[in-house]
Order: C-alpha cells, then sequence, then structure tokens
C-alpha cells in the first residue's frame, strides 16, 4: 500500500460536486482530509490518499480529468 | 553542536524531533526549523560574529549544522555595493546591491545547498538530489561533488545544452524528463517519498531554506550593524523572502542590531506572479498560475511560500509588483550600465521592480534601500543577447575605425594632439 499526500484545487464552478466522495466511489483509494478552506468562489483540500500506487495514479489522474488542479503538498518542487 | 533544537509547523505549531521531514504528521502544513535563542543570547556578538570566517558560515550559531561539519565551497559574505550611479538615475538617495552573483556557483543558492548538503552529512545520506531549471542543479552538483555524495539531478528535457553544462561539470546523474512543468513535479514528489535521499527541498526542506537567513544577517553587519529601511527581493517560492525577514527579527531579538521595521518588497515576472496577483486582490490565497516568462529562476507557478511571504508583507507595510519581460531585460541592461553588475533575469525583475515602486511613490526617495540580486547574468545571456548592440566590425586600419565610431556615436573623441 502507498500513500501520497496532495492538495486538491477547486475552482468555483466546482466546489458544490462532492468530487471526493465520488473518487472513493469510483477508485480504491482512502481518502483523509488534513486542511481545507473554501470560499464562495475557490476552494483547496490538503489530503492524504491511501491504497495500491497505481490506483492513486488513477484517481489522480480523474480528478485533474474533472478539471481539479492536483499538486504536491510543498508546493512546486522544481526549482530555478 | 547546533543550537536549533526542534522542528516546528508552522501551520499548527505542533514540534516534531530534528529528523529528515518536511510537513506536519497532523495537518500537513510545513515545518521550520526552532533554536534555543536563550542559549544563543548568551554566546553572540558582534565581535564573535566578526572573527568568524569570511562565509555565510560566520553566522553558524544561527544555522541548523553543527559547525564543525559543515560542508563550505566559500559561500556568503558576498559584497554590499552602495549604488550611487543607480541610486541617482532611480531618484534614490541610499541605494545597495546584495551582489550574491560572487557566490561559488554564481546564485544565492550555494546559501542553502550549503545548509541542506552540511545537514545530509549528519543525517548519514549518501545521495543528494534535487529539480532544478539551473541555479539550484548547479549548487547541488558541486556542493556533493564537495561532500562525497551521489548526486542525482532532474531536469526538464528541454533545458538549454548552457545551463546544462553548469551541473554537469561535477558529475552528478543528470536525468532528463519528458514531460509537462506539473509532470515533473508530481514525478519528483514521487520519488521523494520512494527514495532514502536527501532531497533539498523536500525532506531536508526546513533546513535548506534556513541558509537564505545569511543573506539578512550579512547585509546588517555590512550595513555597520543595522537593518535597512526597504528590501526588494526577488519572489520564486517565497522562501527567500521570509528567510530574509527572519533573519531581521532573529538578530533584533538577540540584540545585534535595534529593531527597525523593514519594509519587505517582492518583485516577479508579470508571466508568472501568484504572489503578486494575490497582493494585488488583497488576499493570502495564491493561486497557481503557468509559468511563461524569461525569468526561469522565478517560474514558479504553485509557491510553496506564497501565503507567508503575503502575510510578511503585510505585516511589514511592504508589498509585490510584477514586471513584463521587457522590463526585465531593461532591469538587467541597467544595472549593468550604472554599477557594472551583470546579474541573471531575476535581477532584472528586482531592478524594473524598484524602480516601479519609485516611480509610484510606494518608496521615499531617503529610504536605505537593499535589492537583492542573486544570480550571475551568464546563466540567462541568450535573453539579453539580442537587445546588445553588436561589436563594430572594421579592417584593421585607422580610418576604418574612426569610419565605424563616427557612424555609431555621432562624433570622434578628441584625439591626443587636440
Amino acid at each position: 500500500m502507498a500513500k501520497q499526500r496532495m492538495k486538491f484545487t477547486f475552482e468555483q464552478q466546482l466546489i458544490k460536486e462532492p468530487l471526493i466522495w465520488k473518487l472513493a466511489k469510483e477508485f480504491s483509494v482512502v481518502t483523509n482530509i488534513r486542511r481545507a478552506d473554501v470560499t464562495e468562489d475557490r476552494g483547496w483540500v490538503v489530503l492524504e490518499l491511501e491504497g495500491e500506487l497505481e490506483e492513486i495514479e488513477r484517481s489522480l489522474q480523474w480528478m485533474q480529468d474533472h478539471g481539479v488542479r492536483v499538486d504536491p503538498v510543498p508546493g512546486d518542487i522544481v526549482e530555478g | 553542536m547546533s543550537y536549533a533544537n526542534k522542528l516546528r509547523c508552522k501551520e499548527c505549531g505542533r514540534s516534531y524531533p530534528l529528523e529528515p521531514m518536511h510537513v506536519c504528521e497532523f495537518c500537513f502544513g510545513p515545518l521550520e526549523v526552532f533554536y534555543d535563542y536563550e542559549a544563543i543570547k548568551d554566546v553572540i556578538s558582534h565581535e564573535r560574529i566578526a572573527s568568524g570566517p569570511p562565509t555565510m558560515w560566520r553566522y553558524a550559531d544561527l544555522l541548523p549544522c553543527d559547525p564543525k561539519r559543515v560542508v563550505d565551497i566559500g559561500t556568503g559574505f558576498t559584497p554590499l555595493i552602495r549604488a550611487g550611479n543607480l541610486a541617482r538615475k532611480l531618484g534614490l538617495k541610499h541605494l545597495y546591491i546584495k551582489n550574491d552573483c560572487q557566490n561559488p556557483t554564481w546564485s544565492f543558492k550555494d546559501r542553502v545547498v550549503s545548509v541542506a548538503t552540511s545537514v545530509a552529512k549528519e543525517f548519514e545520506f549518501d545521495t543528494l538530489a534535487c529539480a532544478s531549471t539551473g541555479n539550484l542543479a548547479n549548487s547541488v552538483s558541486a556542493h556533493a561533488a564537495r561532500a562525497g555524495l551521489k548526486a542525482i539531478v532532474f531536469i526538464p528535457a528541454n533545458l538549454e545544452q548552457g545551463k546544462v553544462i553548469g551541473s554537469a561539470i561535477y558529475s552528478p546523474t543528470l536525468v532528463a524528463v519528458d514531460g509537462s512543468y506539473d509532470d515533473v513535479n508530481r514525478l519528483c514528489s514521487e520519488l521523494g517519498d520512494r527514495y532514502p535521499w536527501a532531497f533539498v527541498n523536500i525532506n531536508i526542506r526546513p533546513y535548506y531554506a534556513e541558509g537564505s537567513k545569511t543573506l539578512a544577517y550579512e547585509v546588517c553587519e555590512q550595513l555597520g550593524w543595522r537593518t535597512p529601511d526597504r528590501c526588494v527581493v526577488p519572489l520564486a517560492s517565497g522562501s527567500l523572502f521570509t528567510k530574509i525577514y527572519k533573519g531581521f527579527k532573529e538578530f533584533a531579538w538577540l540584540g545585534l542590531v535595534d529593531w527597525r521595521a523593514t519594509r519587505m518588497n517582492g518583485a516577479q515576472a508579470l508571466g508568472c506572479s501568484p504572489i503578486v496577483e494575490a497582493w494585488d486582490k488583497g488576499t493570502l490565497d495564491v493561486r497557481p498560475q503557468k509559468p511563461d516568462t524569461i525569468a526561469k529562476s522565478l517560474a514558479i507557478g504553485n509557491p510553496a511560500d506564497g501565503y507567508n511571504a503575503l502575510k510578511v508583507m503585510k505585516e511589514t507595510g511592504g508589498g509585490a509588483t510584477a514586471v513584463t519581460d521587457p522590463e526585465v531585460i531593461d532591469g538587467m541592461k541597467l544595472l549593468a550600465e550604472t554599477e557594472g553588475i551583470f546579474a541573471e533575469t531575476a535581477g532584472g525583475v528586482v531592478i524594473s521592480g524598484l524602480r516601479r515602486m519609485v516611480e509610484s511613490g510606494e518608496i521615499d526617495p531617503d529610504e536605505v534601500v537593499v535589492a537583492f540580486i542573486t544570480g550571475a547574468g551568464l546563466k540567462t545571456r541568450e535573453v539579453v543577447a539580442p537587445e546588445l548592440d553588436p561589436a563594430l566590425s572594421i579592417t584593421p586600419s585607422l580610418a576604418a575605425f574612426e569610419e565605424a565610431l563616427l557612424e555609431r556615436e555621432g562624433a570622434l573623441p578628441a584625439g591626443r594632439n587636440g
């Protein structure tokens, strides 16, 4: 089993969609929210995903395909 | 022995022992090194610092490393230059340039990597790793060579050859990743979890970032043990910006300088300006951007410390400004033509950002201002090359020379015989 810590950023039109619940139904991945902030026009969630690595990767791709921005928790790692 | 005594979460305040970790296990917030400041206060003094080596390690008491085991390639204590010519051009009276082009691999990254490499040795890692488009890769490769560590450096597949050489000469394992910027980020995050490497800006990040504080310490010492009124700093992840401010606060708390509220201003290139955008909107919520600018060393679309940088701006009465790519080149040329300093694009961002801040009245002409120049111009020469006057091409005769000069300058200088 693998664990990944990710940050999901939702634009306004996605805020009302229960996408994290859908992700857990669609894939064999356990989601564990640690921090979040949702405003009128935007939301972000920092969470841990636990499951087989390939399944986690498929779930992250699915999230991106739904218009969610997916980033590593520490922000960008590639530096100048 | 180091005076660092714990890691502390910037979000929830939980403490952790000094280990190679970077996020809080509870809230996944970023961790920061904390020190036994009372013990430091008992020993530190102007004299103790001044008797140290002429490098960043003269401030070893305030860094998270055993001072007897540091990996030093001669980083820091770079010149602070009184920039009279540039000051006059901009309408300032007291402008200084902190010239960090003069580090061993020609950028400020040597400061953070020197700390990261020292800590990696203390934690008994055998491999130093990073993902970079330039300066960081150069510095990690050089420090690993000096430390006798293996280096593994991830670079984008389309990186210019000139930038690859600055790392390849030190013989790291260079891995060119064929993928988007986001793909490379994701891969590195996974690699950081999978392999027991000291990934300088992942698991060693809390220690690594502390190296930037030495810029603040040096500025204070070089100004005669005082803080400046204003700093103008390039913004990428925001880490450098927040650590310079932390350095001023530490020096003041330790009684090494009088507390003076230094205003902290940041500058970004418009093509990658998520922190400036948040500042202009009056929010602490940084929206990631897709970078599209010639200032590649600042091209971080999702800045790890953007939130904290914005808090520092707010707390100090500072601000943030973005400049266009043509302004970046203008800034590079202006610095070179007035002060003889050839900076990379990040320096152009700072100088043009400073000019905007002065023109808008945000900076008072009487302030003591320090502009931080963080990398040398030869690293990004391809962006300015088309903007520079070509050499005069002549045949080897006096007449040809004078004809060409007359055409370029409009007049000839007076000769020896009048």
